[in-house]
């Protein structure tokens, strides 16, 4: 039970961080078709923003400025490059962003090094919050939880209550006709990359600390996210929010279960013969290749995701 | 276009570039340029098989090393349990196994794969990319964990016509047979029905549908062959490197062979052989010269994204057009003007990072640090000047020049293109 309780606890932390993450991609995705590789570049560019605001000024400007600044530049990126790559077709927005990654972290290798930097928890917010059968709750995790559902409220409510989430609803299904009524099509764009690319800042600002910083933190982490997007289906932000708090819990459950395969089916009243190497994997050996394997069944069996409309 | 595979012109085109293949190791005799020439054979393999996808079919993968990787680590298991009851011919064919454990794992993951074209591909071969990686590291005991899995090439006391495959010059002349083999059979592929079939899914398959093909199975055979040929590559690696690490399947070489193919142009066939060769050069005296190649590298790439996309080979077929059409003498000058500038804005560029790099990694002490083959205080603000200097004229200039250039080559293209219609 207590296990059962902090896991999902942790889970649903872990799960709306990821959140933050894949709602920036599907958002970009969906508005502009650009499946933007560097995505966790721009995550991994906020924890080190912040990690440097936070040694010159402080842990609470970085919140506010990190993500900001993640947001300048991936709104210049956009309008300087990905609207040049777009003349060349998708493959070229494509292998632009995937590019734009590896220069990334060349130049975070480049100005932070190679090893991981010490990003901190600010002291105020170091400390338990509650406990829970024995074990403490982290008053970080609590805050973290804090930040992502109010920026999902914020999100939420910016895209259905006010006039520029009319507009970029508008220009996600009909970016010809939203232009012919006078917008401005290019700049909202711009607008959502740079959005999508700050809150992948925000991100980073409140997991660099929380995990680690280091230069791999981007590659760790991307590939999760492309199978949140997967797993909810392409463009769906509802299917990314169920997909993300799915694979945030599997993936915290998974490093705590220590049975092996061969306990797993047994049971369900199935003996495997001993001795071979994968009957005694352990769920935990496992972790790392279950968000995968929920990915290939997905797209077996249903093959738009979870919650996507469309097939491609 | 003659559609015979091996017509005058072809036949004279692949014996020469066999002869040059063979010939080379014989100018060039250090150990050094041949290593390099086996790494840029493997390469070419890798990266053509790779071009199936990506250029002929329209699928961009980015989880092409599984096939690579498997096909490397069942050539080195075989090797391994051949052991003594094996000979030098044995090993030689030992590739081929490779490549059928590359067809296996296409047989395999190219039915998750290939429902989706497009973007929804390159997501999910992502994903199996990362899950094999990820396996990998769960089965110490077939991938030989962080070691990898180590062999040697050299079987049994016998030799076959005279090899062993001991020296590397004999792997060399292996490599060039089998990277021959390949590039025929892959090149003749191109000229099949399903090769052609492969174009018209990338150019349009609701057509292709419409004309009766089936779109998945064309993509699933592309796949399957593409797989074969990368396992092929990777065998290839397994016997010249003679270890398989589980960097081999990872997603760090699934980017370099997408780099390696657009690099090169993944419009033509050729293409991908001179991303293979010109990688391999910058990867290995560019690498040996500075730590910051990749950077270097990633930047050149994002240049070729958004100034040729379609790779170095488009270019030198521009260059041919315009040749053919008596064009290319007005072109010349300005190339020959544009190179100073250009080159005055790479001095101040690579001075920049270079310096940058040196403060950045070195061990912070007072004295002069040796950046580029000359010592400079790096705290004294005169070498940041000279570097910010010549970057600012180098812009400059190029912008003068290169905007001329630009004039006249879009007058000559359109010229070009004026006396065809």
């Amino acid at each position: 039970m207590e296990f059962i309780v902090i896991s999902l606890l942790n889970g649903i932390t872990y799960g709306l961080l990821l959140f933050m993450l894949s709602s920036g991609l599907t958002l970009i995705f969906s508005m502009m078709g650009i499946l933007n590789f560097a995505h966790a570049s721009f995550y991994m560019l906020g924890a080190y923003f912040a990690y440097q605001i936070s040694t010159l000024v402080g842990f609470w400007p970085g919140l506010l400025v990190a993500p900001l600044l993640v947001g300048a530049v991936g709104a210049a990126i956009e309008c300087y490059g990905l609207r040049r790559a777009h003349r060349f077709g998708h493959v070229a927005e494509l292998l632009f962003t995937f590019g734009l990654a590896f220069v990334v972290e060349e130049v975070v290798h480049l100005i932070w090094g190679k090893v991981a930097v010490d990003y901190r928890i600010p002291a105020e917010l170091d400390g338990t919050l509650f406990t829970l059968f024995d074990t403490s709750f982290p008053i970080y995790k609590g805050f973290m939880m804090l930040i992502s559902v109010g920026m999902l409220v914020a999100l939420y409510a910016l895209l259905t209550r006010t006039r520029i989430g009319l507009i970029i609803q508008a220009a996600l299904t009909k970016p010809d006709m939203v232009e012919a009524l006078g917008h401005n099509v290019p700049r909202i764009f711009m607008l959502v990359f740079g959005g999508g690319t700050a809150l992948a800042g925000l991100a980073g600002v409140i997991g660099g600390n929380a995990f680690v910083t280091e230069p791999g933190m981007a590659a760790a982490v991307g590939s999760i996210v492309f199978v949140i997007v997967v797993v909810g289906g392409l463009g769906s932000l509802g299917g990314a929010f169920v997909a993300s708090l799915l694979i945030g819990c599997i993936q915290t459950f998974s490093v705590g279960l220590t049975i092996s395969i061969t306990d797993v089916f047994a049971l369900i009243g199935v003996q495997l013969p001993e001795g071979s190497q994968v009957a005694r994997l352990t769920i935990t050996q496992m972790a790392p290749v279950l968000p995968y394997l929920l990915m290939v069944a997905i797209l077996i069996f249903r093959p738009r995701g979870l919650m996507g409309a469309r097939e491609s | 276009m003659n559609a015979a595979i091996l017509s005058r012109g072809r036949l004279a085109v692949w014996c020469s570039c066999l002869a040059l293949a063979f010939a080379l190791p014989l100018v060039l005799k250090s150990g050094f340029v041949i290593s390099l020439l086996c790494q840029i054979g493997i390469m070419a393999v890798f990266s053509l098989s790779y071009n199936m996808l990506l250029g002929q079919t329209g699928l961009l993968s980015f989880g092409h090393a599984v096939y690579y990787g498997l096909g490397a680590f069942a050539t080195i298991h075989l090797l391994n349990a051949i052991g003594k009851g094996g000979g030098p011919f044995t090993t030689a064919l030992l590739p081929f196994a490779g490549g059928l454990a590359g067809l296996a794992a296409g047989l395999l993951l190219g039915y998750v794969t290939t429902r989706k074209a497009g973007t929804t591909f390159a997501m999910i071969t992502l994903g199996i990319g990362e899950m094999v990686a990820a396996c990998s590291l769960m089965f110490p005991g077939i991938f030989g964990g962080e070691g990898g899995v180590s062999g040697n090439r050299v079987v049994g006391k016998e030799t076959f016509l005279g090899f062993s495959w001991g020296p590397q010059v004999e792997m060399y002349g292996l490599i060039v047979l089998w990277a021959f083999a390949c590039t025929v059979a892959m090149f003749a592929l191109t000229q099949t029905p399903l090769g052609r079939m492969a174009n018209a899914v990338r150019d349009n398959p609701e057509r292709a549908e419409f004309v009766g093909y089936d779109t998945e199975r064309v993509r699933f055979l592309m796949v399957v062959l593409s797989g074969f040929f990368a396992g092929i590559a990777g065998g290839l690696s397994a016997l010249s490197y003679e270890i398989v690490t589980a960097e081999t399947l990872n997603a760090h070489t699934s980017g370099i062979v997408l780099l390696i193919a657009f690099v090169g142009g993944i419009g033509f066939f050729y293409g991908p052989i001179i991303g293979a060769i010109l990688v391999t050069v910058m990867q290995i005296v560019i690498g040996g010269m500075t730590h910051a190649w990749l950077l270097y590298f990633g930047l050149f790439f994002l240049f070729m994204v958004l100034m040729a996309p379609g790779g170095i080979a488009s270019l030198i077929a521009v260059q041919r057009a315009l040749w053919q059409a008596g064009l290319l003498g007005r072109m010349l000058p300005h190339y020959a003007a544009t190179t100073l500038p250009v080159l005055i804005l790479l001095a101040g560029l690579i001075g920049l990072v270079e310096l940058s790099y040196a403060l950045l990694t070195g061990d912070g002490s007072e004295g002069p640090s040796k950046v580029m083959s000359m010592q400079l205080e790096l705290k004294t603000p005169a070498p940041w000047l000279t570097a910010l200097a010549v970057t600012g004229i180098g812009i400059t200039l190029t912008r003068w020049i290169g905007g001329r250039m630009r004039h006249e080559w879009n007058a000559t293209l359109s010229t070009l293109h004026g006396d065809r219609s």
